[in-house]
């Protein structure tokens, strides 16, 4: 196990400096910063000023070491454009992001985990199909505008939840919706592939011979062993929504991450979001590693093969 | 000769059955009753070829230029609306700058369809050569691939898009090869798994006992026994490009006005949806609908030609 454990960490960490480098290499992509920095009227003599005030003399090693070690340490920079501490803004509107995305990952799972379970106790009969159907619409709407449908519906029309910012819980009930939705159709094919496979096996056979209550085979022996490759993908696709935030939180006016990534790239923030784009990947990066070990914990094939 | 056989004989001799009879219907007959009979097929590929044709004949079937701009003729109702506004000239009614409607529709299955079909070429010869190459070599070079899959993932796709389209600038084709450089990890994924189940069969080892070059190999033995998945990945990342093109497109940094993007359609509409709901709901229907169809054949090509995978 520690080996494994020490092999996925290295690969995690080997991930993790790439993506610092991509992000970094983001600067470079719309040609000279510095230039982009000073402006269409800019004198040689401020850009060159620029280009020495922000480093961008220096060989791209150094300026990516520098960046990095400061980026380990927690800071980001300062943006340009908002006059504060990259870092400070981030870690004030991560907190959002987070509750966000663990309302749509909760959302997501108490729909898809018992619709799962429902299709793969009864197969090919209504409940499947409808499940089945469910997961297939699900997989087309555009999560834009199905955020608008609800808005429109829930918000407007019939005015039941409101439709901007944070101020209360009810608040997050549409983004939530809107967010983890996405996700339902996985994890539901999941649940019910995996609780499929359970309950023809052997141990369930066994459970049922010895007169065990239904739900007790259900619950305690088929769910309990079909659920774990559902948590390890449940954690990853949290990191995919954490992404994914940018297109609802901009529809819901919600400050957190994703929308302040939206107004970062409409103003050529780059140190913004070259730290956002970081953090999330880290995320995502942290999270696959936990589910590789919880994977690797509870199936000790994994580990050896 | 055990006698059975020569009964076998003696009695086949009586009634000669045809091949037909003796073998069932060929593989290929098969595959063709399981397609016509899978709803899911029929009906994904009779909206997509519509989609295809409607796009195709763009010109002939828009009734209006879609972006001729008419301020005196602005947000007519689609026809089924009970309004006086509402008129046969413009059947699905006019934009806010009273551009038709119904031709911006047509016209947006264009771009949909261009930058999904593209943006999926680009992914899949990415996604494809990693995947084969890991799948057939193993080794230093799985764990290489490996290794870039996993930092793609760890990339947040729609924010990367955005990012790189606001530096680098945004046209039609910068959005596809963004895109088509940024979704080919599923291809990768099932690519190299694929591969991996072929590579040790006998027909592989046999090509190689011959001396067949890797090329070969790959190309004559591997490729056709893997390009069923192939179109399954090659569908499904169709569709991921078209809903990614609508999300950057709304977000203001996809295809850009004037264009008729479905996407962009939306996002221009949804300033006007308490309103004349419609202008978010038509286009958000189609792309709604394109994605269903290209899902549903892509679902329907996993089942027929895998029926023992999917239960």
């Amino acid at each position: 196990m520690l080996i494994y454990a020490s092999k996925r960490f290295g690969i995690a960490v080997l991930v993790a400096i790439t993506v610092s480098l991509l992000s970094f290499s983001l600067i470079y992509l719309s040609g000279d910063p510095a230039m982009a920095l000073a402006g269409e009227s800019a004198t040689q003599e401020d850009i060159e000023n620029i280009r020495r005030v922000y480093g961008y003399d220096q060989p791209l090693v150094v300026q990516y070491t520098n960046w990095l070690t400061k980026a380990l340490v927690g800071d980001f920079g300062y943006s340009n454009y908002m006059r504060v501490n990259v870092a400070d803004i981030i870690f004030a509107r991560l907190p959002t992001t987070m509750t966000l995305g663990g309302c749509a990952l909760l959302f997501a799972l108490v729909l898809s985990i018992p619709l799962g379970v429902l299709a793969a106790m009864r197969p090919n009969t209504m409940i499947d199909r409808f499940a089945l159907s469910l997961a297939v619409v699900g997989q087309a709407l555009p999560s834009f505008w199905f955020a608008l449908i609800l808005v429109f519906w829930l918000g407007i029309t019939w005015q039941v939840l409101p439709i901007t910012g944070t101020a209360s819980w009810l608040n997050f009930v549409m983004p939530s919706v809107a967010l983890g939705y996405y996700i339902t159709p996985a994890v539901m094919r999941l649940t019910r592939a995996g609780m499929l496979e359970v309950l023809t096996s052997d141990y369930i056979r066994t459970a049922r011979a010895k007169g065990l209550r239904p739900p007790v085979v259900l619950f305690k022996h088929a769910l309990r062993n079909a659920i774990i490759p559902v948590v390890a993908l449940a954690a990853v696709q949290f990191g995919f929504m954490l992404g994914g935030s940018i297109v609802i939180e901009t529809i819901f006016a919600i400050n957190g991450l994703g929308y302040l990534a939206w107004e970062s790239i409409q103003r050529g923030d780059l140190p913004m979001m070259q730290a956002i784009v970081l953090i999330l990947a880290c995320f995502y990066i942290v999270l696959t590693f936990l589910a590789d070990m919880l994977n690797a914990f509870l199936d000790p094939r994994i580990r050896v093969g | 000769m055990a006698p059975q056989d020569s009964a076998i004989i003696a009695s086949a001799a009586a009634k000669v059955p045809t091949a037909g009879e003796v073998l069932g219907p060929s593989p290929g007959v098969i595959l063709r009753r399981r397609i016509f009979s899978h709803a899911g097929i029929t009906i994904g590929a009779t909206v997509l070829i519509l989609i295809f044709a409607v796009a195709i004949f763009a010109p002939l079937l828009a009734p209006h230029d879609p972006l001729d701009q008419d301020l005196t003729q602005k947000l007519f109702p689609p026809i089924w609306h009970d309004s006086a506004k509402a008129t046969w000239e413009h059947p699905l009614g006019t934009d806010l700058f009273g551009r038709d409607y119904l031709s911006r529709l047509i016209y947006g299955a264009r771009i949909s369809l261009l930058i999904g079909f593209a943006a999926m070429l680009i992914s899949g010869v990415i996604g494809t050569a990693l995947g084969v190459a890991a799948g057939y070599f193993g080794g230093r070079v799985d764990m290489v691939v490996n290794f870039i899959i996993t930092t793609r993932l760890s990339m947040p796709v729609v924010l990367v898009a955005l990012a790189v389209v606001s530096l680098v600038g945004n046209s039609l084709w910068i959005v596809i090869s963004v895109l088509g450089l940024l979704i080919w990890d599923r291809f990768a994924v099932v690519m190299r798994s694929s591969t991996q189940q072929v590579r040790n069969l006998d027909y592989v080892a046999a090509a190689q006992a011959l001396g067949c070059s890797t090329t070969r190999i790959v190309m004559t033995e591997i490729m056709p026994n893997i390009v069923n998945n192939l179109i399954v990945v090659a569908t499904l990342e169709m569709a991921h490009a078209i809903l990614l093109e609508a999300a950057l497109s709304f977000l203001g940094l996809g295809v850009q006005p004037p264009e008729p993007s479905w996407g962009l359609m939306v996002s221009e509409g949804k300033g006007l949806m308490f309103f004349d709901p419609w202008l978010i709901g038509i286009p958000g229907t189609a792309l709604f609908v394109l994605v269903l169809a290209i899902n549903l054949m892509g679902d329907g090509v996993r089942d027929v030609t895998a029926p023992e995978h999917h239960n």
